[in-house]
């Protein structure tokens, strides 16, 4: 790997990267179309957040990647290695010494702070893209700040179910103006996005998009005054390796039906248990 | 638990890649790149265009590489194609100074040039020929000999010279609108990201490194019902294209210009019959037409983009094929192939999310 540049692409890529990036920190929650170059990484398994941190990247920085939680889900170690190999950074599991995190689907839960930058990978970048499939119709509805289909889909949530029943990539209003997809994370971590201490970007390869929320953005969760917003319930679950029990859990099952609960941050819970909290 | 074990994931990996390298090699033979670029042609010719990288020798390489899976070969070449710099553009060309191997034309029984039928599988039974598993190579020597002393002469007593368009004819005819030459710079669509409304020479480029199914697909709907047409091919020509760079100390004189090689193309123009929207009073009918142009010998892809060209052009919510951002969006191999298969990825977080919604409702049942 010896013939590519430092961080894969030649300089002028990083730099075109990073004016986008510039862009979208000015414009907090506007998704800023950028060149999305094609990546030895399959489309869709975080291209877009590889992209960014590959762009940003120096050689004293040190990097945590994880995936749905984990360090070392498959394609977390994939995108390290990748890394890692065309820069030789200083990996490491504990989210306290990362300074760039790049995450797909969690926000980890030790609080960020402002020398970190989080880095999210994002399928579908378009908050409005289930109730209208056309990028020029959202690109409207965006500048002419009409988010109607938004509150109406939560709406007919509520009329159908008795309630607002999104799963992960629960919209948000960034900076009282835009309402943006925090990719999908679960709703247990939209309340980390508002005033992150973090820098925290977004980058979506496929689509071709790159938007941010800047260090102390507001950042609200969409829902009504009478049906506020809620989080996944994980009342009385206890990790049952650490035991942690205000963290966002996995829910695991052995071979006779036996349900217990995991932290799904892995390396909050290895940290957990080693200081021996139990 | 899957495979997010809290350790180990980089292990199981690298025996998981081991193990792929494995059944590539099990069988105890090994497959030559030189073997494949001299008897997989059509193959190399698709994924060089959906590659949209012109390298018959990485091609071969890409397809060992992959095992003959053309959606992984094309992806192995795209992420090789985007660390190149890019150095030049080439000169705009012209397919009239194309040196024709194939050429027909559904159109017109008797065309300029004549018809060439040239290399294709169009006119073969396709009767499983089991002669092939045990070819003989001297026999195939003998063959090739033969064949080319007989035909070396004729090739001598014809050269190949370029042939006129079939639709000259129908513009001196006045059934078709002859349009000015559009010779302004593409937009690069891989340089930079598609807004929409789409320019032309964005959407030809992204056809023409489309997927050779998805074009088929979505080209076939546009002819049987979802878009009502029926076009007719007025010339499909194959052959090889030179290609120039401009010289950089006198770029206004093509004369100078450095010619730095061929490349073989299917270009393919076919005809719709449409309302001359020019006489509003006595309406009449002209001819418009389609165009399509890949890398290599692909003709079905080449003819499917062709229609799929015309049904950007003329806009119909009625129809999703003449949608641009139906059809522009979803037809690329790596962006496809790439978001079908992240659905393998765990989704324990999101999933879990999922489920903590459908439960919530239940409750309250």
């Amino acid at each position: 790997m010896n013939s590519f540049p430092f961080a894969f692409f030649d300089e002028g890529s990083k730099r075109e990267i990073r004016r986008a990036t510039l862009k979208a920190i000015a414009i907090p929650g506007y998704q800023v179309p950028f060149a999305s170059r094609e990546m030895p990484i399959a489309r869709g398994w975080g291209t877009g957040g590889l992209q960014l941190t590959l762009s940003l990247i120096g050689k004293d920085d040190v990097l945590k990647v994880i995936d749905q939680g984990s360090d070392e889900s498959v394609n977390a170690v994939n995108i390290k290695k990748f890394i890692c190999k065309t820069t030789n950074v200083e990996l490491t599991e504990d989210t306290a010494k990362a300074s760039m995190i790049q995450s797909r689907h969690r926000i980890p839960e030790m609080p960020l702070r402002e020398d970190q930058v989080l880095i999210l990978q994002v399928p579908i970048p378009e908050p409005l893209r289930y109730i209208e499939p056309s990028e020029m119709e959202t690109k409207k509805l965006h500048s002419e700040n009409e988010y109607s289909g938004a509150w109406l889909m939560l709406f007919e949530q509520i009329v159908k179910f008795g309630q607002i029943t999104s799963g992960a990539d629960h919209p948000v209003c960034v900076h009282h103006r835009y309402v943006m997809a925090p990719s999908p994370i679960p709703r247990f971590d939209n309340a980390k996005l508002d005033h992150s201490k973090a820098l925290i970007l977004f980058g979506a390869g496929r689509e071709k998009k790159v938007y941010a929320i800047p260090p102390y953005t507001s950042v609200v969760s969409l829902a009504f005054d009478d049906l506020p917003f809620q989080v996944e319930n994980f009342e009385g679950m206890v990790c049952r390796i650490c035991g942690s029990s205000d963290v966002y859990m996995d829910e695991l099952m052995d071979q006779d039906g036996k349900v217990t609960y995991q932290c799904n941050d892995t390396s909050h819970c290895y940290e957990k248990s080693q200081r021996g909290e139990r | 638990m899957g495979y997010v074990a809290v350790k180990g994931g980089s292990k199981a990996i690298e025996a998981s890649i081991e193990r792929l390298k494995y059944e590539r090699l099990k069988k105890g033979r090994i497959i030559n790149s030189e073997d494949i670029e001299a008897g997989m042609r059509l193959l190399i010719d698709q994924i060089m265009s959906e590659s949209s990288l012109y390298d018959e020798h990485l091609a071969s390489i890409a397809i060992k590489q992959a095992e003959g899976s053309p959606e992984e070969a094309v992806f192995i070449l795209r992420a090789y194609r985007s660390t190149l710099t890019r150095n030049y553009y080439s000169c705009i060309t012209s397919t009239e100074n194309m040196i024709v191997e194939r050429r027909i034309s559904a159109s017109f029984k008797d065309i300029p040039g004549g018809q060439i039928l040239g290399a294709t599988h169009d006119y073969t039974h396709r009767l499983l020929d089991f002669d092939l598993a045990h070819e003989d190579p001297g026999h195939s020597q003998t063959w090739l000999e033969s064949y080319m002393a007989k035909n070396l002469k004729e090739v001598e007593r014809h050269p190949l010279i370029p042939m006129p368009k079939v639709k000259k004819y129908l513009y001196e005819e006045g059934l078709m609108t002859q349009y000015p030459e559009n010779n302004t710079a593409p937009d690069d669509v891989t340089k930079e990201s598609l807004l929409f409304p789409s320019s032309r020479s964005q959407r030809l480029q992204l056809l023409s490194r489309g997927q050779t199914g998805a074009l088929l697909a979505l080209g076939y709907a546009a002819i049987r019902g979802y878009g009502a047409y029926h076009p007719t091919v007025s010339e499909l020509r194959i052959g090889q294209l030179p290609i120039f760079v401009e010289n950089p100390l006198d770029t206004e004189n093509m004369e100078d210009a450095y010619y730095i090689g061929d490349i073989k193309v299917t270009e393919v123009e076919t005809l719709f019959p449409s309302s001359d929207s020019s006489h509003q009073e006595n309406q009449t009918l002209s001819f418009e037409t389609g165009f399509g142009l890949c890398y290599g010998q692909n003709e079905s892809k080449a003819i499917a983009m062709s229609i799929l060209d015309h049904c950007l052009e003329t806009a119909n919510p009625a129809y999703p094929t003449h949608n641009e951002e139906f059809v522009l969006m979803h037809i690329d191999p790596v962006e496809a192939s790439g978001f079908i298969s992240h659905l393998k990825l765990p989704h324990y977080v999101t999933f879990q999310s999922e489920l903590d919604a459908v439960r919530k409702t239940k409750k309250e049942e």
